[in-house]
């Protein structure tokens, strides 16, 4: 119960000034990521029944390497921008809500790592 | 679609049934929501049975009918009964529309009459429009301009009147705003698509001087950022215009003084 005007609680705590960097890289990520899901899932239907050495020969390569980076940055990047809208739509309990927004940074921070770091080392590192 | 659950439809108990006089030629069956705060008791659904021949041809024609005939406590909002004041929007057939320009014959044998979805009831058909109107009031829609004001009117090109054209009729019914599911989560906040079509009838205007104020103002994840183009709303608009257009128009604007 609040005896706050109609036009004060419409108002509410103002305009957060933010919101178009969110939306335009949401799309931005989503059109890298047609090509970049087509040519990923093109070159691992060209290297069916390829042995290990052939696979690692191809990620070796910098462009592919820098490919399968972009690739992953933009689709966990996405995803992040995409969960994140989710949270906001459906969860309403303020604290949960921030504590589901700063779990799932983590957790897309630490799978966006893992993975460019798995990539990293075979194209850079030693045999 | 998702299966919802809506408790509030859930918990209605069937009301009472008024048959049709003998001797009635067309019989169409309404249904329509009771809700009497009151009364300490769930709402209601009473069925109506109705000679067409005894009532116009719309939909609200059958709820005066009612309300004339048959049951006078029935409460709705209605006035003009043709399109114009937008007073008597409601759920039929599961369609937010306006009462006075839906045809009966357009409706499903039974005919379902709900109130506007997620807002609050007051009584049967009228919902609680306070805080829809308070956000309208948020967005300022008057003209604002800082240049004194002309002695003569204040001239606009054809081209310039033109873009107003598919806003300015928009009648502020609420029925696509109660259609949107992100309305519907999230309506403290998001100021659904009634508001920003509204809004953006302003940021066009070629006569109003206040065009990065009223963007800054939308710039919000939850005012304007909740529309994930669902359109809804586009659909359910009974003047036929194109809310989900204009709030599209918007992020491009936004988009357009930041890149």
């Amino acid at each position: 119960m609040s005896l706050k005007t109609p036009l004060g609680r419409a108002r509410g705590l103002g305009s957060a000034k933010t919101g178009v960097s969110h939306w335009w890289w949401q799309r931005i990520t989503a059109v890298a990521l047609i090509p970049l899901s087509l040519w990923f899932a093109a070159s691992i239907i060209t290297m069916i029944g390829a042995d290990y050495d052939a696979v690692v020969t191809w990620i070796r390569s910098p462009i592919v390497a820098a490919f399968l980076i972009l690739l992953v940055v933009s689709l966990f990047y996405h995803a992040l921008l995409g969960v994140q809208v989710v949270i906001e739509d459906y969860v309403h309990n303020e604290g949960l809500k921030v504590a589901v927004l700063v779990g799932i940074q983590f957790i897309i921070s630490a799978l966006v790592l893992v993975a460019s770091i798995a990539i990293l080392r075979i194209a850079v590192g030693g045999t | 679609m998702r299966a919802m659950k809506l408790p509030i439809l859930e918990n209605i108990e069937a009301g009472k049934h008024l048959t049709a006089p003998t001797g009635a030629r067309r019989v169409k069956r309404f249904k329509v929501y009771r809700y009497d705060p009151d009364a300490s008791k769930p709402p209601q659904l009473d069925s109506f049975d109705i000679d067409l021949t005894r009532c116009g041809p719309m939909v609200l024609d059958a709820l005066i009918y009612i309300k004339n005939e048959l049951d006078a406590t029935l409460t709705f909002r209605r006035s003009c009964r043709e399109g114009v004041c937008g007073s008597c929007a409601m759920n039929i057939d599961g369609s937010n529309t306006l009462a006075c320009t839906k045809a009966i014959d357009d409706a499903e044998i039974d005919v379902s009459v709900y109130p506007l979805p997620h807002l609050p009831v007051i009584k049967d058909l009228v919902p609680d429009m306070t805080h829809f109107y308070a956000q309208y009031a948020s967005i300022k829609p008057w003209l604002q301009a800082d240049t004194p004001p002309p002695t003569r009117e204040r001239l606009q090109t054809k081209e310039d009147r033109a873009q107003l054209d598919g806003l300015y009729e928009c009648i502020l019914c609420a029925c696509c705003s109660t259609s949107c599911p992100s309305y519907w989560w999230s309506g403290d906040r998001y100021l659904g698509p009634a508001i920003l079509l509204q809004a953006y009838r302003w940021i066009v205007d070629s006569r109003d001087e206040n065009t990065g104020e009223r963007l800054d103002a939308l710039e919000d994840p939850y005012r304007l950022y909740r529309c994930h183009t669902i359109m809804n709303c586009t659909k359910a608009c009974p003047k036929g215009l194109n809310p989900a257009k204009a709030i599209g128009e918007i992020k491009k604007l936004l988009l357009t003084r930041a890149l």
